[in-house]
């Protein structure tokens, strides 16, 4: 392997660990097992949408509906709790499924009425943000909020509902790892797992390469294209969970920057290792590196305002890694 | 004739890295001649038009046109100077979306001196200008993504023609045409000759060359090694000095076979087709040829689930054969090797090891996981079985060459039996001693399933098969038992004579 080659696969790892060296030395309090825990707490939900994602750039394809599949997911949530006071199974089942439909649905335009992946799924995105303000005319859902009948929702988050948000599991220290911290790393293991050792991983990556080839090796690729899109909406919809479970009621106004930093954590990813590829380590690190650089910035109190910025930078100087040094993009 | 040359290039040398492409080609153009330049795969015919149409630039030797010096620095100088070439890909000589008469203008439209407003009242006068110079019936209106390939190839030309240049340059432009198609060009061809046009045809197929050519020239491993021009034509002695030997067709010891794999019968592939029936036997390699267009390839997919026929059955080993889809077909042990591999087989993404496992990943896999190592140990073998060159089976696809990258295509499917084993133009974009590993290959592995090849050269049919059939018209006109063949009869059949009912 040539240097070139060596920084290519290494250049974003060597990176991250700059990062780390650099804010350790610079931010007071940045190494520690609390800052850690908190890094990976402030990204992941959009670790797991960004995996969801990752699924459909595998097959060719986009989502560009996982943000709005997220918040529907906790609006739903909030819905059934507060507004038709079920527990905390019923709320998540109903979430999954919003997941899983809105996923068919988004695969159906795509493999079946043939419209592009990226207007399809921007067409959910529009018809999602719009459809879940609907129940309430458009109001967020808390306990003892006026319906629009007049009555008053009288339901509330189920306390096991709300653990999802608000427990820690111990780890060396009492109270260390948040629920969705356990949610993220099981379910980047699990996608991780399924892409790069099963054969429905490898034939989804065969179907975005090359769909014909794919088929002509007897994939029903059709099928292969549609899951993915329904992975992409039940992981969204675990994202939603996890947020409404967050801040405990449906929020209208919350989870507007989901869409765009997931998908930038799995196009960051495209560099990780010089994959060039979507792949869900990758995806993951992305979505690390990400949390990092903000915390990091805070703790050295960089303004607020400046993070988007930064996130941006991030992804373009990830994508020159990827198309311009890596000779597989030219391709 | 000879001196009068419009174009001359002498000692045209070019090499890539350390890679001699070109080693000093000397090659003279004349007005109102065709010139048919034939070289195998490799032989360096590309990089040559390149150089000569202004996409690369020589590494030595002197080029001439009308006795000046020519050196384009880009295609537009080349043509501006006269020199006009249509590239094998039609869809790089037109743009699909406008219509016909904005194509045969569309170099008008930019440079210096072009008016700003686009004038369609102008645009299609000029455009008829052009098209009633050559002849070109064709609607002036039409959106060129609705022409067929041949009329979108005519376009291309007429496009090109509309320069007025002194040498045209064709690039097997017959490769996506029919017969009646190819005819058409032909004739235009003719036209151009008549108006002293210096034509360069770059081809493989010998019944073009035949048609057209007034002098052929043989190139091999980057130089000239024939020239041929006193009539009549030795075509023999251009196909010898292109490949460098006597095409001797080993000799086949012709295998017949009692044990039927699969039958076909009353098989409709196209509306208004007749219907095929055929019995493919047990270690029997077949060769299905005939020309471009002729339903060779709607034939093979018909076989392999991809589509549907219109009538008739399929049996295999008695049993009822209908596959709905690929993934049926290649349960029922038939494999396909589809043709233009670029674009049906290779995934780009996937190395070698990746690319030859890609239909078989359920029969390599435990719980859906996939077993990695059975997966490298049968890219092992099949690299050694059909002597693939590269370093290791995680070199990536692009790092092959077209031989060896076809050759993975045929050791994917070779990687478990087969019953029906099918290729589709497995020698396209291959080099010769490619051709010939995989050709032994395929007879060697014979036995235990019926082999059924498509091929539109007849050389390679006689290369490889026990039995050759002849498709003309989306069904089968002839067979032949691959020794002793007529080949008058052979090649009456595939140029469409009376239809002999099928046997």
């Amino acid at each position: 392997m040539t240097l070139r080659d060596h920084a290519i696969r290494y250049g974003f790892i060597v990176l991250l660990f700059g990062l780390v060296a650099y804010f350790s030395i610079a931010a007071d309090g940045f190494v520690s097992p609390q800052s850690a825990v908190f890094i990976f707490q402030s990204v992941a939900i959009t670790g797991v949408l960004a995996l969801g994602v990752t699924a459909t750039l595998v097959v060719g394809g986009f989502d560009l509906s996982i943000g709005s599949v997220a918040t529907s997911a906790m609006m739903a949530a909030a819905y059934v709790m507060v507004v038709l006071e079920q527990n905390a199974l019923v709320a998540v089942v109903v979430c999954l499924l919003i997941g899983a439909i809105v996923g068919l649905i988004n695969g159906w335009l795509i493999v079946y009425m043939r419209v592009p992946d990226l207007l399809a799924t921007l067409g959910m995105m529009f018809l999602l943000v719009g459809l879940q303000r609907i129940p309430t005319e458009g109001r967020s859902i808390a306990t003892g909020m006026t319906m629009p009948d007049g009555s008053v929702a009288n339901g509330k988050f189920s306390d096991a509902f709300l653990a999802l948000g608000r427990h820690r599991f111990d780890f060396f220290i009492p109270n260390l790892i948040p629920v969705s911290v356990v949610v993220l790393l099981v379910l980047a293991v699990l996608i991780w797992f399924f892409l790069e050792y099963t054969r429905f991983g490898r034939m989804m990556y065969a179907v975005g390469s090359n769909e014909r080839a794919a088929e002509l090796a007897g994939a029903p690729v059709k099928a292969y294209k549609i899951w993915a899109y329904v992975i992409s909406g039940v992981f969204a919809s675990i994202g939603g969970i996890l947020l409404a479970a967050r801040l405990g009621r449906g929020d209208i106004a919350s989870g507007n920057n989901l869409l765009l930093d997931a998908v930038a954590a799995a196009l960051i990813g495209y560099a990780v290792l010089g994959a060039a590829k979507p792949n869900a380590f990758g995806t993951a690190i992305g979505a690390l590196f990400v949390g990092i650089l903000l915390q990091g910035l805070t703790m050295m109190n960089a303004p607020y305002y400046t993070q988007d910025f930064v996130k941006g930078v991030v992804l373009v100087v990830a994508l020159v890694f990827t198309f311009a040094l890596s000779g597989r993009g030219r391709r | 004739m000879v001196g009068n040359a419009v174009f001359r290039v002498e000692g045209l040398r070019k090499s890539f890295g350390h890679n001699e492409v070109l080693g000093g080609v000397s090659l003279e153009l004349h007005a109102g001649e065709v010139t048919v330049l034939m070289g195998a795969n490799g032989a360096g015919k590309s990089t040559l038009v390149k150089i000569i149409s202004g996409v690369y630039e020589r590494g030595g030797g002197t080029m001439a046109l009308a006795d000046q010096d020519f050196a384009p620095k880009t295609p537009a100088e080349a043509i501006r100077a006269g020199v006009v070439t249509v590239h094998q890909n039609i869809n790089d000589g037109v743009v699909a979306d406008l219509d016909v008469a904005t194509n045969l203008t569309l170099d008008r439209l930019s440079g210096s001196g072009a008016p700003t407003l686009f004038n369609p009242v102008r645009v299609r006068r000029e455009a008829k200008a052009v098209a009633d110079r050559m002849g070109l019936a064709i609607d002036l209106k039409a959106r060129v993504s609705d022409l067929s390939l041949a009329d979108r190839q005519m376009v291309a030309i007429a496009r090109a023609l509309a320069h007025q240049p002194k040498v045209l340059i064709l690039d097997e432009p017959t490769s996506s045409l029919s017969s009646a198609e190819a005819d058409r060009l032909f004739a235009l061809i003719d036209r151009l000759r008549e108006q002293g046009v210096a034509i360069l045809y770059i081809s493989h197929r010998m019944s073009d060359i035949r048609r057209l050519a007034d002098r052929i020239v043989s190139m091999r491993d980057g130089i000239v090694s024939g020239i041929f021009d006193k009539k009549p034509l030795d075509y023999e002695g251009a196909v010898n000095a292109m490949l460098g030997r006597k095409i001797h067709l080993d000799q086949i010891i012709v295998r017949d076979s009692a044990n039927a794999v699969i039958k076909i019968d009353g098989l409709r592939i196209a509306p208004g087709a007749r219907p095929i029936s055929l019995t493919l036997g047990d270690g029997e390699v077949v060769a299905i040829t005939g020309l471009v267009g002729v339903g060779k390839t709607a034939l093979a997919e018909t076989l392999f689930g991809v589509r549907k026929p219109l009538a008739g059955t399929m049996t295999m080993n008695g049993k009822p054969y209908a596959p709905n889809s690929t993934g049926e077909a290649i349960a029922a042990g038939v494999f396909l090797v589809a043709k233009d591999r670029g674009e049906n087989g290779i995934v780009d993404g996937f190395n070698i090891q990746e690319n030859i496992s890609l239909p078989f990943h359920k029969r390599m896999s435990r719980f859906a996981v996939l077993r990695r190592r059975l997966e490298r140990a049968t890219a092992r073998r099949q690299i050694e079985e059909l002597g693939i060159v590269c370093r290791s089976e995680k070199d990536e696809m692009s790092e092959l060459s077209g031989g060896n990258q076809q050759k993975v295509m045929v050791a994917r499917w070779m990687a478990q039996d087969a019953r029906l084993f099918i290729l589709d133009e497995p020698f396209q974009g291959v080099d010769i001693s490619a051709r010939r590993d995989i050709a032994a290959k395929l007879r060697a592995s014979a036995n235990g399933r019926a082999t059924l090849l498509f091929v539109t050269e007849l050389d390679e049919a006689l290369e490889t098969a026990d039995r050759i059939l002849v498709m003309s018209e989306q069904t089968i006109v002839g067979e032949h038992r691959n020794a002793d063949v007529d080949l008058d009869r052979l090649l009456a059949e595939v140029a469409g004579g009376p239809l002999h009912s099928a046997a």
